[in-house]
């Protein structure tokens, strides 16, 4: 069974192949179909193999499959062990839900057999990412999805802000792959291998402290673009631009996820460098708790949660900085479920408003959309924490953890305890502006309710979201915390966190709710009425300090003067003066000197014969005198 | 009054420099091409004289070749004028600058 594990990559891989060739080619559902059934038959695959795990019958195990580089022990093998089947399972069982979602979605799409080929093609490249058993096999992984990223979001490249947003994440990408690689090269340097196993058994045998340190900061600069964390969080809102199946499969449940799981797959390197650890913390939590406040104040439907996935991704940053690995990891699993069906109710939204994303539009949609209604509410639950839906059970994990590793770690779980209430806030008033209120959508839109290929997903990632968080709670009897031993051979040898003793658990639980439900109190008061729309914190926020808030603190802006201005301005000077003034210049001048110097000459030319002729018997002239002069003749 | 070679030579050296004049000065093809000629002969000239009195037969070894020379290049620049004339009814040289810078 596990020897075969690579048909898990090469399903949804031969699936990409045929549809390049011929989905354009097939009658509208059928790519879709192709497509679906592929990474469906990947999923039933990893869940069976995975099943073994379940059970405690199954071992870590590696599977070659042939020689690739092998001098930096690169070749192409799989890791199929907790971690990497968590992942498997979690890519491509909500990648199956959100493909059956877009037969529907992409409907009437002219390209609709490309969508699916890259659909399909993305899903393989984030199969290879996880199960990559070397640090070369997972950058080729790496790449692939954020090449596959960059042509999904850009889908509708023939609008600009498409085309320019799938630049900006793969421009962006690009610069947290710069230390990426750089520390890839450093780990070769001093481990002179890329394996996991000699890397990751025993790292402390290899590099000292301080270079662990530089290896780590190093790859937190890669995770930190591909999960969108500070200061490389910029591009995922832009992202939105890509159709609403990508922003949920890729901008929310998996890729971002990129980031996350590498930090936990290379736990033992963070171990050995307690600061990277620190600061990976910190800049989960700070981005959490800035992507929240930026989340208050969103208008399009969708970038609202585009802040709430940085944010959510923040915690998974905090937990894996702590060494709450199996609390990441966890939120990371439910979190794919919530946020996808929020992501794909939002498409459903769009989809009923033919286009519109604008909250200020919408509203009073819980009539006319009785289902996604009920799905989104169970997803709004899920994320504002509230028990027994799964975000409860992952993220107050994750906070209680944070509280329990004390010091600077403190400070980091206030910072998460308020970024809670600020998500239930902007969650409740996501749910007002949109279901609840009064219909603010124009003459002429007439919502509907979305066909069943599309509400099913719904359907399904709405019992993920009410059910999965039970996989690990902290009871122990007839609940058992599953996920948690279920991961424990990955983590054997790395020191976990450990929740606090006694009664604080319940304490911090207890806090987490209340606060849970004094935001969502809040929202609820404030957004409530006809002219919810117009109060702060809402999308007006004209002045002083909302305004920073509402301008995502002007992140954007900052960047495109201090780097991209510059940048451009040097190009610009390169196009305009270097190449087009300096080089093309210089062979002006020269073609020009020459003809000037022509032209002077031109006079010599006269076409009279005498003048050649007198010019000749000057010269035999001249010459006969100078012989004679010389005395040569 | 002995006729010596530099007579000859002299002879020559004003045949040439009437050749010359005429080649700078006028400016009917034909005319010219009659220069020409003249020049060549000149040379003709001189080279007979300085063989004869030197003694030596190649002065007149190379007149053979100016002569046979100079009869294949009347028979082309003749029939270049002739065509030039048919053209234009002219054979000025001025006219036939139509190739100049």
């Amino acid at each position: 069974m596990i020897d075969y594990i690579w048909i898990v990559i090469a399903l949804p891989l031969a699936g990409a192949l045929f549809l390049h060739f011929f989905g354009q080619r097939l009658a509208e559902p059928w790519a879709g179909v192709i497509a679906t059934s592929t990474i469906g038959g990947a999923f039933m695959y990893a869940a069976i193999a995975a099943a073994d795990f379940l059970t405690g019958s199954g071992e870590p195990e590696v599977v070659h499959l042939f020689d690739w580089i092998s001098a930096l022990g690169a070749d192409a093998e799989l890791l199929w062990d907790p971690l990497s089947a968590v992942m498997t399972v979690t890519v491509t069982g909500v990648g199956s839900l959100i493909h059956l979602y877009s037969i529907g979605y992409m409907h009437g799409d002219p390209r609709y057999g490309r969508f699916f080929t890259n659909l399909n093609f993305f899903a393989a490249s984030m199969l290879i990412l996880v199960l990559a058993d070397n640090f070369g096999l997972l950058f080729v992984g790496w790449e692939l999805v954020g090449l596959s990223s960059y042509l999904l979001i850009s889908f509708w490249f023939t609008k600009p802000s498409a085309a320019a947003a799938g630049k900006k994440a793969f421009v962006v990408n690009r610069i947290g792959d710069v230390g990426f690689l750089i520390g890839l090269m450093l780990i070769l340097a001093n481990f002179n291998t890329l394996t996991y196993g000699t890397v990751l058994e025993e790292p402390a045998r290899f590099v000292t402290a301080g270079t662990a340190t530089t290896i780590t900061l190093l790859l937190l600069l890669g995770a930190a673009g591909k999960s969108a964390q500070i200061p490389l969080h910029f591009w995922l809102p832009d992202a939105m631009e890509g159709p609403t199946p990508v922003s949920a499969l890729i901008h929310a449940a998996t890729m971002v996820t990129a980031g996350v799981y590498m930090v936990a797959r290379t736990a033992s390197l963070f171990e050995l460098a307690s600061f990277s650890a620190t600061t990976v913390a910190t800049v989960g939590a700070f981005t959490a708790f800035f992507a929240a406040t930026i989340a208050l104040m969103q208008r399009d439907i969708k970038r609202v949660l585009a802040f709430s996935t940085i944010s959510q991704l923040g915690y998974m940053f905090l937990a894996v900085g702590t060494g709450a690995y199996v609390a990441a990891i966890f939120h990371l699993f439910t979190h794919a479920f919530f946020k996808a069906l929020l992501f794909l109710g939002s498409g459903s939204v769009i989809h009923a408003l033919d286009g519109e994303q604008d909250m200020a539009k919408m509203g009073g949609l819980r009539k006319v959309m009785p289902f996604t209604h009920a799905t989104m509410a169970v997803g709004w639950l899920a994320i504002i924490g509230i028990p027994p839906l799964a975000g409860f059970w992952s993220k107050d994990e994750i906070l209680a953890l944070a509280f329990g590793a004390g010091g600077w770690f403190r400070f980091l779980w206030v910072l998460g305890l308020i970024t809670a209430l600020l998500t239930a806030v902007y969650m409740t008033r996501w749910m007002y502006l949109t279901f609840w209120g009064q219909a603010r959508w124009d003459d002429g839109v007439h919502p509907h309710e979305s066909p069943a290929v599309m509400t099913l997903p719904l359907l399904a990632l709405a019992g993920g979201s009410i059910f999965f968080g039970l996989l690990n709670t902290p009871f122990h009897g007839p609940f058992k915390p599953a996920f948690e031993h279920f991961l424990e051979p990955s983590f054997e040898a790395i020191d976990m966190a450990h929740l606090p003793e006694g009664s604080t658990p319940w304490i911090l639980a207890a806090i987490s709710v209340a606060t849970a439900v004094l935001g969502a109190f809040f929202a609820f008061r404030r957004y409530r009425g006809a002219e919810a729309f117009d109060r702060v914190p809402v999308a007006q926020g004209r002045t002083g300090v909302w305004r920073w808030v509402r301008n995502g603190y002007y992140v954007d802006d900052i960047i495109g003067n201090l780097l991209v201005l510059p940048g451009k301005l040097v190009a610009a000077w390169t196009a305009f003066v270097m190449d087009s003034e300096i080089i093309d210049g210089s062979v002006r001048a020269v073609g020009g000197g020459v003809r000037r110097v022509g032209g002077w000459l031109r006079p010599l030319q006269t076409g009279f014969v005498r003048n050649y002729a007198a010019v000749t018997f000057s010269g035999v002239v001249a010459l006969l005198v100078w012989f004679v002069s010389r005395g040569v003749v | 009054m002995e006729v010596t070679a530099g007579w000859y030579l002299s002879l020559g050296a004003v045949l040439f420099v009437i050749g010359a004049g005429g080649m700078m000065l006028r400016r009917n093809a034909l005319v010219m091409f009659m220069s020409i000629e003249l020049m060549l002969n000149a040379v003709n000239l001189s080279f007979v004289a300085v063989g004869r009195h030197t003694g030596d037969l190649n002065g007149q070894v190379a007149v053979f070749f100016v002569m046979v020379v100079a009869a294949a290049e009347v028979v082309v620049g003749l029939a270049i004028i002739i065509a030039v004339f048919r053209r234009r009814a002219s054979a000025s040289v001025d006219d036939l600058a139509v190739l100049k810078g």
